[in-house]
């Protein structure tokens, strides 16, 4: 025990500091991606293994209309609409078919579209990773480094989104329809709520968080076609750790994952830090398989 | 005998003849095209356990496929001369190693989360046989000389193209025979019953997680046995294999030919490969073939769940 | 306000439904009507198919044969949802109010529609309080946190959010407190000085027989006795060979 302290205090304070910082920054996005996912499976039942594509489609979304007009903003607003528009047309009309089926085949259906879109991003960008500038290019000083606003400006339009949609989710008309659709489905229909036009909206909104997620992620990370699988592994892996469903638990995984991956990549290459998520997973699925943050509900 | 039991093993005989006569007449790309296609069928087969029978979407099976790849890698460049058999067993048991422990974990959990558990386990081991290029090589992977067909003191021949294919052939129609034979058994009804309905399997008594182990193991260990087949045909062992397009591969091989049939999955393995090489042919190598291909495999799940043998699937499991 | 259509056409026909589930033959070409305004009851012992002949007027079970018109309009294949916006509200057998709403946020679901001004929501919620005090008071609590009774409340008030021509009433008595029980007997009459039709599905003899204009008496999926209710009374033999243990 003493050994691991004596580890821990050597680990000079202001690494963990910006390490802590970075670890939040990453969470955020990767608690926005999986947010999104969570909504769709927790709302309908549909695991969307097409969502780290629609993460990158919204990405390159950006990219285009940043390169066209020169305004991020503009690109994260438009990626996020049009990557909806698109989402609510595929949930129209390849999964409002299955409907009332085994949800195996939600699975298979998502996994085929996300091999067409990251196909289609492969033969119309090619593998050249594209860039965009961080909107807000001022720095201030942490320590020995000089650290972007931008990335807590991530930090904090993620949790901006994410906290807003909680309240819509609460308070609005649309709101309470998901909700009641949520909790029984059947008797929403009976009272005149349209579920098959609910589940098409929740599509929509958990697809334009992945897009948006992805135009905040661009100017940190690059986008290539194959961003997608990682960022959605990840997502998966936050979304079972925790709990299917439970969009807190979603959020606290995320950033704990995160976390521990900024702290592990003090020490080991950044592509083995991710060995900790995997981690993380085990431990989780052998002691609490109903995810970490699970509540009853 | 029956007359459905004549008219199948007439079926049976004649797709044999014709498999094996074929390496004769085929041009030397059609053949290893065949042999891949038997290689690749295989490894669905071996998915279809798990997903026809036993109701569980796998997205795991590249790690069993590599394993069984680099276990039969290494077992050729650690013994010189490079032997078969050893191969073959090396290959198994890493496949059932990865298999056990996956199926530890994920069998814990129902219907989708198994499908997302066996996914991340896969993108595990891609990660390890990826950075730890001191025994796998990492991103080059390893490469190796094929071993010569060989029993001790009986004879030793070297493989051609067409004594592979049907050392191929003789190992895919063994491996089909043995799970026609598991899925008839006591045990493969039992997995029928959990696809059915696991909350009755498990209320009868039946320990429905130890069947889905099992099948588990089952299922990674045919699909290293194709993962052993493929390094020895082609001699090198990457680590593309095992990562998830390998396994997302073998589950639209399942899905085109129908799950649930066995052979489904081997016509649905060669029914991808021949639009592919199609595509290829007529648009160009460059060509994003999976993007109509994943068309009509939405379509497919939508329209015609049964896949192309689907029709068959009851008569062939007579 | 729409102007009411010659009563001599009923607001709900039902003829010769046929239901399956699974391979189970359900109902066996039920026939019923309801005319506008209407108490009509419909009794039978437990599973006889009075719960499913209700679900596949509001379009919750699908009919292998039959037809079930509405205002004279087929609604056989007709969507829950717009089936709920003409006019047709549904209170299931135990309730199945929305547990983790509030009770206000519960009726909402109802009063949440198009075409519906914010007078007219205003005087919609002042109603339903008026007759259910208790859930005034209990407004801003999760359903799930009501009593019995209360929960049978807000179900038959969130169905009256609907503005609907008809509901659909199953068991709204079972399991509820004789005071309660008289309370619903007092709700339906309420509802039946508003015109509104009810199709009360019970297993209370009495209450059915007092409130109601007309009965049918189910047995094994179909309808085997129809007649005005002021014929039947609890001792009716009739009464005893369907109902009776």
């Amino acid at each position: 025990m003493d050994a691991v302290i004596g580890f821990i205090q050597a680990i000079p304070l202001d690494l963990l500091i910006i390490q802590t910082v970075n670890g939040i920054v990453t969470g955020m996005i990767l608690a926005l991606v999986a947010s999104g996912l969570t909504l769709i499976f927790g709302i309908m039942d549909v695991v969307n293994f097409a969502h780290g594509e629609l993460f990158m489609l919204g990405a390159y979304l950006g990219v285009i209309v940043v390169a066209a007009t020169g305004n991020f903003w503009l690109g994260l607003i438009m990626s996020a609409l049009v990557v909806a528009i698109l989402g609510a047309a595929l949930q129209v009309v390849t999964l409002r078919p299955l409907i009332g089926r085994d949800p195996l085949n939600t699975i298979l259906v998502t996994f085929g579209i996300s091999l067409i879109l990251q196909n289609y991003a492969l033969w119309q960008f090619g593998t050249v990773t594209r860039k965009i500038t961080e909107p807000i290019s001022s720095y201030f000083t942490l320590f020995y480094l000089q650290y972007p606003w931008y990335r807590i400006v991530v930090t904090g339009l993620s949790a901006a989104i994410i906290g807003g949609f909680w309240l819509f989710l609460k308070y609005g008309k649309f709101g309470v329809w998901i909700r009641a659709t949520t909790q029984d489905r059947v008797m929403a229909q009976a009272m005149g709520i349209p579920v098959p036009w609910v589940f098409t909206g929740v599509f929509a909104i958990g697809a334009a968080m992945a897009a948006a997620s992805g135009v905040l992620f661009a100017p940190l990370g690059g986008v290539a076609p194959t961003m997608g699988l990682d960022w959605v592994l990840k997502a998966f892996i936050v979304v079972v750790v925790g709990g299917m469903g439970n969009l807190g638990g979603s959020i606290l995984a995320a950033i704990l994952i995160s976390l521990l991956e900024a702290y592990a990549s003090i020490w080991v290459d950044p592509s083995r830090a991710v060995i900790v998520s995997f981690v993380v997973l085990i431990l989780t699925l052998l002691f609490r398989p109903t995810g970490l943050f699970a509540t009853p509900k | 005998m029956t007359r459905h039991t004549k008219i199948y093993w007439a079926g049976f005989a004649v797709l044999m003849a014709v498999l094996i006569v074929a390496p004769l007449v085929l041009p030397e790309f059609w053949r290893r095209f065949l042999t891949e296609v038997l290689i690749w069928g295989l490894l669905a087969m071996s998915s279809d356990l798990l997903i026809g029978y036993t109701g569980m979407v796998s997205f795991g099976h590249s790690a069993f496929f590599g394993l069984g790849m680099y276990g039969a890698a290494a077992a050729l460049l650690m013994v010189s001369p490079p032997n078969l058999w050893l191969a073959i067993g090396f290959g198994l048991i890493g496949a059932a190693g990865a298999a056990l422990f996956v199926a530890y974990f994920s069998t814990r959990l129902r219907d989708i989360y198994f499908a997302i558990t066996t996914l991340i386990f896969s993108q595990i081991f891609y990660v390890i046989i990826f950075t730890w290029t001191k025994v796998t090589g990492g991103e080059n992977g390893l490469i190796f000389t094929r071993p010569h067909f060989s029993i001790p003191l009986l004879f030793d021949i070297r493989f051609t193209s067409t004594t592979l294919h049907w050392f191929v052939l003789a190992v895919v129609t063994g491996s089909y025979l043995i799970l026609r034979r598991v899925t008839q058994s006591p045990f493969g009804m039992v997995l029928q019953s959990i696809r059915e309905n696991e909350a009755r399997t498990r209320a009868i008594g039946y320990p429905v997680q130890r069947y889905k182990i099992v099948s588990v193991m089952l299922s990674g260990i045919f699909a290293g046995l194709a993962g052993v087949l493929y390094a020895v045909q082609n001699e090198f062992a990457a680590p593309d294999f095992v990562y998830f397009v390998t396994s997302g591969d073998t589950v639209i091989f399942n899905v085109l030919g129908g799950i649930g049939t066995l052979v489904g999955p081997i016509v649905g393995a060669g029914f991808f490969q021949l639009l592919r090489e199609l595509m290829s042919r007529v648009f160009g190598e460059q060509f994003p073939y999976l993007i109509p291909l994943g068309f009509i495999f939405i379509a497919m799940i939508i329209f015609l769940p049964q896949g192309l043998l689907g029709f068959a699937r009851r008569w062939l499991n007579k | 306000m729409n102007a009411p259509a010659p009563s001599s056409e009923p607001l709900v026909q039902v003829e010769n439904l046929h239901t399956y589930y699974g391979k189970s033959h359900i109902l066996h070409g039920v026939s019923l009507h309801v005319g506008r305004g209407e108490v009509v009851g419909l009794l039978g012992r437990n599973g006889v198919g009075k719960s499913t002949t209700l679900k596949s007027i509001i379009g919750l079970v699908d009919a292998s044969q039959g037809q079930v018109l509405y205002e004279g309009q087929s609604i056989i294949t007709t969507p829950a949802h717009r089936l709920a916006r003409r006019g047709i509200a549904y209170v299931p057998e135990d309730r199945r109010i929305f547990r983790y709403l509030t009770v206000m946020e519960n009726l909402r679901t109802g009063l949440d529609r198009g075409g519906v001004t914010e007078e007219r929501k205003a005087a919609l919620l002042d109603k339903v309080f008026t007759f259910f005090p208790v859930l005034a008071e209990r407004r801003g609590q999760a359903g799930g946190t009501l009593s019995g009774g209360e929960q049978q409340m807000l179900a038959i008030a969130r169905a009256m959010m609907l503005e609907p021509k008809i509901i659909l009433l199953d068991e709204p008595t079972e399991g509820l407190m004789p005071r309660m029980v008289s309370q619903i007997a007092q709700i339906i009459e309420l509802l039946h000085n508003e015109n509104v039709a009810i199709l009360l599905v019970e297993q209370n003899v009495p209450l059915t027989l007092a409130a109601s204009q007309r009965i049918y008496i189910m047995e094994k999926g179909c309808v085997r006795h129809h007649c005005a209710a002021s014929e039947l009374d609890v001792h009716h033999p009739l009464i005893k060979q369907y109902l009776g243990v």
